[in-house]
């Protein structure tokens, strides 16, 4: 079986390497991505199962690197997983809105966050 | 003759009176009244100046005193001659500002005083109370010698003479309820009387002197040998009796009502000016030779002040003593028609109309039965006064002599005198004055003149007379202040104009005019400048188009058109234009009174018509409302204004707490992410850890140090917040000691001294030596910052930081200077502000609020903090405080 891979694109060093250390164990392949402007172009580059997204990156927000991959064929269906800091609803709406597979609040459980990639990449 | 044909006679005289009277009052109402406003007619209305007493008394005078009489008729012939002078500011004056009375036209000037209005109508009325005795007692005498039984039914005579003289001035003196408009009738009425008495004195002068006397020569050898001819001048009388008849003729009212109130035209006074000397000539040509013809041919009791009757009826010549009873007849009804009508309008006026108004809520509201009362008070004061009239004819028991009486009437009027002058010549002249001046006068010629004329032992008794009031000689009612001998005559005119006028004189300059007083005062002493040219009320030059034009602007076409209409169909004329009559004109006025207020609307309609110069009154009263308006105006302007700003104030405060929600919304929305990212890898690490799952010791102490790091971080980012809440507040409390630069900075850079974030630091140690009076802690945390920044951000190989003290336009400065790349200029903008972190704030480790803690922590010290943008590397400038002196 290929090897699962996801692509976190995240700013916070902690917390990349929290998401790291729970889903490799899992056996999942995780590729990681600090910059916003930049990440559309990762996506593309890595080819990546599963997608997970900070909403607060720094130059470009996550909300606008959503929109760019749900416009584009072959970024279109890949599942994306968005995380954020921010908990108010409109910001759930908003992702929601643009195309996100699912919406999660930090801090989540690691078992939560595990259940989701694997729901979302079944 | 019969005394039945007599009273015949008499009957149809006044029945003729009356045709002649409504006549032309018919005439004037049908605007055919142009002969009837001819200077011969207003010449010959001046004819009332000769009353009763000048047409049977001046030969009783003559009788008594000789050539004295003539003073009566030399007074108002100076005044007429001198009419340039007084008479034709009186007229322009009573035109201009149209005046209905002597009493109106003193208390217009005296700043519309009602009290000035109140004192000369009281006047007006005690001094022509006698004066109406004198002429009922005239008439009642000149009856008595047609009568069968003389001596008997006077008063019942004198009544029935009193009620049909009120009737009369009842019927044409108030028939026009325009209390400004003329009385054609009555006018024409005295003219014809005027006709009357001056052919009756001149047909017995020529009986006497032609026929009795057998012509002029022989006429001067009678007088010479009679007793006339031995009288000689007094000269203090004569002056005396000069100054009074002026006096008189122009404060009188009857004279003033036929004068100024019916004069038509101003040019009238200057052919009155030589006809009425004319006029007075022709009735004192014969005077004396029916005097001494009179004492010569009568017995020696018969009365003097009857010879103009008697001596005809001596010798038989019934058709002319009926002349001359008709003379007598006319003299005594027109004075007291016209004086009726005269005081009865002042007393209306200044009496009974203010206080009518007084009595109704809301004053002065002209409404339609304002008129009705105006009207009434009018009649009912005719009444009153003629009553009054045959009540002291009753009481002073047709005692003394007829020009006695006169004269004390005149005395009595010509208190007016002071204040009238005052009136129309002296600006500075008062309302206290004049009220001063009248009372003082009136006061003094009561007690020295009226009040005696009833005799000693009358009301005054004869003790008094002797001795003075109380028994105090000074005030003996005809030797005041001790001046005795003089006559009683000269010395009541004396003193009471004397203190009249001194009274005046010194009141007027002890007080101020109030602003209408000032402003009337103007307008009367330079009548002349304010009023070029005062053209007489010309109705039917006014054109009901212009009218209509002008209404319609003001009622609205379509009202303006209805009250034309109507007004057309009233006067039985076809079309929408109405004759343009005074009653219509006042009817327009009420309207537009409705609309535009009195003032304007009586201005807009003389403008039109032209009938009458827009008085300064009216100028002032437009103004007032104008002014009212534009107050109103500007007040609403005021508010529309104030109203506006507070728009603008409530949109910018709603702009500012829209504002102050959006950043409200994103600072918690950061205060979130900040909170929630340490928390995120705390609780990752801590369940890893709690699983225990198989890693190794070093990965274990690992997430143990991220989790005590990130709570390290949480618990900072409290700290902040906390901090600049409470900076933001204004509720922290500084610590402010004396303290040296050098050493915060010390403890500053001992507090950043971290290994990972090493930077080098370079100072220059003897300028950071100032002494310092502020919280040192504050001023360390803002260093700690600025430093730990410059640490954090610094990307230079060798990071170094060089901190500069120096002055800067007389404030020490704190300059923190690295060798990086800067500071973006776009975070430059924003860096201050609370969360406004660099591009990259993994490597900040704070929460963003740093700079906002420093910069309000600056501010609170008194300082600042600056960014420097055009140096190499990041540069922040910390501005001290201002150097205070350090608390002893």
């Amino acid at each position: 079986m290929e090897e699962r891979k996801v692509l976190l694109i995240e700013d916070e060093p902690n917390i990349i390497e929290a998401i790291r250390f729970i889903l490799s164990r899992d056996g999942w392949r995780v590729d990681t991505h600090s910059d916003g402007k930049s990440a559309v172009e990762a996506v593309r580059e890595r080819a990546p199962d599963l997608i997970i997204l900070d909403v607060m990156l720094p130059n470009r927000s996550g909300y606008d690197i959503l929109n760019d991959l749900r416009g584009a064929e072959e970024t279109h269906d890949v599942p994306v997983l968005m995380l954020t800091a921010r908990g108010q609803t409109k910001d759930r709406e908003l992702a929601e809105r643009l195309g996100a597979s699912r919406f999660m609040t930090k801090p989540f459980s690691n078992r939560e966050i595990l259940e989701t990639v694997r729901e979302l990449v079944g | 003759m019969s005394f039945d044909l007599l009273a015949l006679v008499c009957a149809s005289y006044v029945i003729g009176l009356f045709a002649i009277a409504f006549w032309a009052d018919k005439r004037a109402e049908a605007g055919q009244s142009s002969w009837l406003n001819s200077p011969l007619i207003y010449t010959l209305s001046l004819s009332i100046y000769c009353t009763a007493w000048t047409f049977y008394g001046a030969v009783g005078y003559a009788a008594r005193s000789g050539m004295e009489f003539v003073t009566i008729y030399l007074g108002p012939t100076l005044v007429m001659v001198g009419w340039w002078l007084l008479l034709r500011r009186l007229v322009r004056i009573g035109r201009t500002q149209r005046i209905t009375s002597i009493a109106d036209l003193i208390s217009s000037r005296y700043g519309k005083s009602n009290l000035i209005g109140v004192l000369v109508t009281l006047l007006a009325v005690v001094g022509t109370m006698p004066y109406i005795a004198l002429q009922l007692q005239s008439v009642t005498l000149s009856f008595d010698v047609f009568s069968a039984n003389p001596g008997e039914g006077l008063n019942q005579t004198a009544f029935v003479v009193a009620a049909g003289l009120a009737a009369f001035t009842i019927l044409f003196g108030t028939r026009n309820l325009d209390m400004n408009a003329r009385h054609h009738g009555v006018v024409i009425a005295i003219a014809v009387e005027a006709v009357v008495k001056l052919v009756a004195l001149l047909a017995v002068g020529i009986f006497v002197v032609f026929i009795l006397a057998g012509g002029p020569g022989s006429m001067m050898d009678v007088i010479s040998a009679s007793p006339i001819a031995e009288q000689s001048i007094r000269p203090e009388r004569w002056t005396v009796l000069i100054a009074l008849s002026a006096m008189a003729f122009i404060c009188l009212p009857r004279m003033f009502q036929v004068m100024v109130v019916e004069n038509y035209d101003e040019r009238h006074l200057a052919t009155a000016s030589w006809a009425f000397p004319l006029y007075l000539f022709l009735m004192s040509l014969f005077v004396v030779p029916i005097a001494a013809i009179g004492l010569n041919v009568l017995p020696d009791e018969a009365n003097p002040d009857l010879f103009v009757l008697t001596v005809p009826l001596e010798f038989d010549r019934d058709a002319l003593a009926l002349l001359a009873f008709l003379g007598g007849f006319s003299s005594a009804t027109s004075m007291v028609i016209v004086a009726a009508i005269a005081v009865s309008t002042m007393v209306s006026n200044h009496v009974v109309m203010p206080i009518w108004l007084s009595q109704r809520q809301g004053g002065a509201t002209v409404s339609g039965d304002v008129r009705s009362v105006v009207t009434l008070s009018r009649r009912l004061s005719i009444a009153g006064l003629l009553a009054l009239g045959y009540l002291y004819y009753v009481f002073s028991g047709g005692g003394g002599a007829l020009a006695a009486i006169g004269l004390i009437a005149f005395t009595g009027m010509a208190q007016v005198m002071p204040a009238l002058v005052g009136a129309i010549f002296w600006r500075g002249a008062t309302r206290y004055g004049a009220a001063a001046g009248i009372t003082v006068g009136f006061t003094v010629w009561l007690w020295s003149s009226f009040l005696p004329s009833f005799g000693a032992g009358g009301i005054i008794s004869a003790d008094v007379f002797e001795n003075g009031p109380f028994g105090i000689g000074m005030l003996r009612p005809q030797a005041l202040f001790g001046i005795d001998g003089l006559d009683p005559l000269v010395h009541a005119v004396f003193w009471s104009l004397l203190l009249n006028t001194f009274a005046f004189c010194l009141v007027s300059l002890l007080t101020l005019p109030t602003p209408l007083e000032r402003l009337q005062g103007a307008t009367f002493v330079n009548v002349f400048r304010y009023s070029e040219n005062a053209p007489g009320w010309t109705g039917g030059a006014a054109e009901a188009e212009d009218l209509l034009m002008m209404s319609q602007r003001i009622l609205g076409g379509r009202e303006a058109q209805d009250l034309f209409i109507s007004e057309a169909q009233s006067q039985g004329k076809e079309g929408y234009l109405p004759d343009v009559t005074p009653a219509f004109l006042e009817r327009l006025e009420r309207e537009m009174a409705g609309s535009v207020g009195g003032a304007t609307a009586h201005a807009m309609l003389m403008q039109i018509t032209g009938g009458e110069a827009v008085s300064v009154e009216d100028l002032i009263k437009v103004a007032d409302e104008a002014q009212q308006i534009l107050e109103y105006s500007s007040q609403l302007e005021a508010k529309s204004a104030e109203l506006g700003r507070t728009a603008d104030q409530l949109q910018q405060a709603n702009e500012k707490l829209v504002a102050l929600s959006v950043q409200k919304d994103g600072f918690l929305s950061q205060i979130s992410h900040e909170l929630r990212t340490p928390m995120t890898s705390i609780r990752s690490f801590s369940e890893i850890l709690m699983q225990g799952e198989n890693m190794s010791s070093g990965e274990r102490q690992r997430y143990s140090q991220i989790i005590h790091d990130e709570a390290i971080r949480l618990t900072r980012l409290l700290d902040d917040l906390l901090d600049l809440s409470v900076l933001e507040n204004g509720q922290v409390t500084l610590n402010e000691r004396s303290e040296m630069l050098d050493a915060i900075l010390d403890r500053a850079i001992a507090a950043t001294a971290t290994p990972e974030q090493y930077i080098e630091i370079q100072r220059e140690p003897p300028m950071e030596a100032v002494p310092l009076f502020t919280d040192g802690d504050r001023l360390a945390q803002v260093f700690i910052n600025l430093i730990s920044n410059a640490g954090k951000y610094c990307d230079a190989e060798e990071p170094k930081l060089q901190i500069e003290v120096h002055m800067l336009d007389g404030r020490r400065v704190v300059d923190f200077i690295d060798n990086g790349t800067g500071v973006p200029p776009d975070v430059q903008k924003v860096m201050f502000e609370k969360f406004a972190r660099g591009t990259d704030h993994r490597a900040a480790g704070g929460a963003g609020l740093g700079l906002a803690i420093c910069r309000e922590v600056m501010k609170r010290l008194g300082g600042d903090v600056i960014y420097l943008p055009d140096r190499e590397g990041s540069a922040f400038r910390v501005v001290l405080p201002e150097a205070r002196q350090a608390a002893a």
